[in-house]
């Protein structure tokens, strides 16, 4: 059963990832502009060379068939080179995975570990102030833009993880509180406090496994969260990561890393997501 | 109602109607030079001063914020639309045609918004006049935000497609298209104004991230995302605190919407 199920996880992951590449590809194709180049107005370059470049630009011009070209050289390994920054993408990517991953890593441990405690506190606690408080505080951060969470990243020269963190926490901790507020208040969880059971045993017997799968199913959407976060945050902070690179290949209409980005950061939020609901599928599969 | 929302919605109220009233307001309007007065603080002739090349800032939020008042729920409209058209249809008619629009939909949602949008949005000329700039923006937001929207409402669809009245109403012969129009449609409303709604704060804040950018609307017209790309250029908070009225003006909008939007979110799911 469950093998069957992580099959069709994976044959729908790299169907929604391989489509994803060809929707990149097709917009940056249709993107105006792309048929030019600065380098064809290059006087140093005689006709041989711009030649060339026009043949190597051509190549291009039918989507399909530079889709399927990239698509059999990236099975050997080649991702192909970037158009801007004349390197080849593997190597754009390997340079740049380290600080994004990084990013992404500290801000989902600082919004997850804010989030939980402050949801679970609120939710056990039942204080109305504290509550109050701590909903303000998410409904404020919500209203931020990420962009100006970046800025204010750099103005108050903090760490840019914190900023993605910030971005990620207030859907997480509204999330989670709904869930856990939902989950103390069964039939049953009422009956364990009024039997005087320890509120810590109460949490982690049956509050923690019956809000497990949804939360889980957050963590997965937190991931997708925190990428998008990422770009903004990676360009205004001047990060040289996955993030910055993206945008940078989107400005410069950079066919080839563009289309290596979108297929990663497809695989990534379809595999986290993926993972969350298999875990979640074989938690809540246990009795509560 | 609630007070909390009757307050959000005094101070959406508010906000818009001065904003509407712009030009009596300020009637110099958002693009003239004070260059005698560049980069000035508040005075009494410029309440939140000036900007570098001594526009008004005051002026320059009001139309700022009637335009983003404006177009935000007119792109949230589009992609209600397209999403009861597409999710509705899609959810109706079942089989090939949910699978299908069930496919585009995750593979829309399976990449980040903001990865999705600043990408078609750079992809797209950025040199261009202010009004092209400003529909190009909202005419995206509205034409890729339709996708969760779309799943919504095509699970809705779905469980009204065997709803007895929809079987009376087939067996009674009635064409497949007035069906949808007439029976599915209005039974959908309640989810479509709850998405309309949910978008719209959406929609206010991926503008203002596209505007700090440089992704935005074009110089001179003003926007949220324009005006508060100023703070890129700020050493302190302390320093020029009136340069923050934007940040502080659409904390209170965005917030008034979430509060309001708060009550809609139980059809939204």
């Amino acid at each position: 059963m469950l093998g069957r199920k992580i099959a069709r996880h994976s044959v729908a992951i790299v169907g929604t990832a391989l489509l994803g590449g060809l929707l990149s590809a097709t917009m940056v194709r249709l993107a105006p502009g792309f048929d030019t180049d600065e380098a064809q107005i290059d006087s140093h370059l005689n006709s041989g060379s711009l030649r060339a470049l026009r043949e190597a630009r051509s190549q291009q011009n039918n989507i399909l068939v530079f889709y399927l070209h990239s698509l059999k050289r990236a099975s050997q390994g080649d991702l192909g080179s970037s158009l801007t920054l004349h390197q080849p993408v593997s190597k754009l990517l390997r340079e740049r995975a380290p600080l994004t991953i990084q990013l992404i890593g500290v801000a989902l441990v600082v919004s997850w570990v804010g989030a939980m405690t402050m949801a679970l506190s609120a939710a056990g606690l039942r204080l109305e102030t504290y509550d109050a408080i701590a909903t303000v505080l998410s409904g404020i951060l919500l209203c931020l833009p990420a962009a100006v969470l970046g800025l204010l990243s750099v103005l108050w020269n903090t760490p840019a993880a914190l900023a993605v963190a910030a971005i990620v926490f207030p859907r997480d901790f509204r999330y989670a509180r709904n869930l856990l507020g939902r989950a103390y208040s069964m039939p049953h969880i009422i009956t364990a406090r009024a039997k005087g059971l320890h509120e810590l045993r109460i949490l982690f017997w049956h509050v923690i496994p019956v809000a497990c799968p949804q939360l889980l199913a957050l963590a997965g959407v937190s991931v997708s969260l925190a990428i998008g976060a990422a770009i903004p945050i990676e360009a205004l902070c001047g990060l040289a990561g996955i993030g910055q690179l993206a945008w940078q290949a989107a400005l410069a209409r950079d066919l080839p890393l563009l289309v290596n980005i979108t297929v990663l950061v497809t695989l990534v939020t379809l595999l986290a997501n993926t993972a969350a609901d298999l875990i979640g599928s074989m938690v809540g599969s246990e009795p509560a | 109602m609630k007070t909390s929302r009757r307050v959000a919605c005094a101070v959406l109220l508010l906000v818009l109607g001065v904003s509407l009233c712009a030009k009596l307001v300020a009637p110099a309007g958002y693009a003239r030079q004070y260059r005698e007065a560049a980069d000035a603080p508040p005075s009494r002739q410029h309440w939140l001063g000036t900007d570098e090349i001594g526009r008004d800032r005051f002026a320059r939020v009001l139309y700022g914020t009637r335009l983003s008042l404006l177009l935000a729920p007119a792109a949230a409209l589009l992609s209600t639309l397209m999403a009861a058209v597409i999710g509705g249809l899609a959810g109706y008619l079942g089989g090939i045609f949910q699978r299908a629009a069930m496919t585009v939909t995750d593979l829309f949602l399976s990449l980040p918004w903001l990865f999705l949008l600043i990408t078609v949005r750079a992809l797209l000329p950025l040199n261009v006049s202010p009004l092209v700039s400003v529909l190009t923006t909202f005419l995206i937001l509205g034409m890729l935000g339709w996708t969760s929207a779309a799943r919504v409402l095509c699970a809705s669809a779905a469980s009204l497609r065997n709803s007895d009245f929809l079987r009376q109403a087939r067996a009674s012969g009635i064409p497949g298209a007035r069906l949808f129009w007439i029976h599915v449609l209005p039974n959908l409303k309640p989810v479509l104004l709850a998405q309309f709604w949910i978008s719209i704060p959406i929609f206010i804040l991926s503008e203002a991230n596209l505007g700090i950018l440089g992704l935005g609307v074009a110089e001179p017209m003003p926007s949220w995302g324009s005006l508060l790309k100023e703070l890129e250029g700020l050493v302190s908070v302390g320093e020029e605190p009136w340069k923050f009225v934007p940040l502080v003006l659409l904390v209170a909008v965005v917030t008034s919407f979430q509060l309001i939007v708060s009550k809609q979110e139980e059809f939204a799911v």
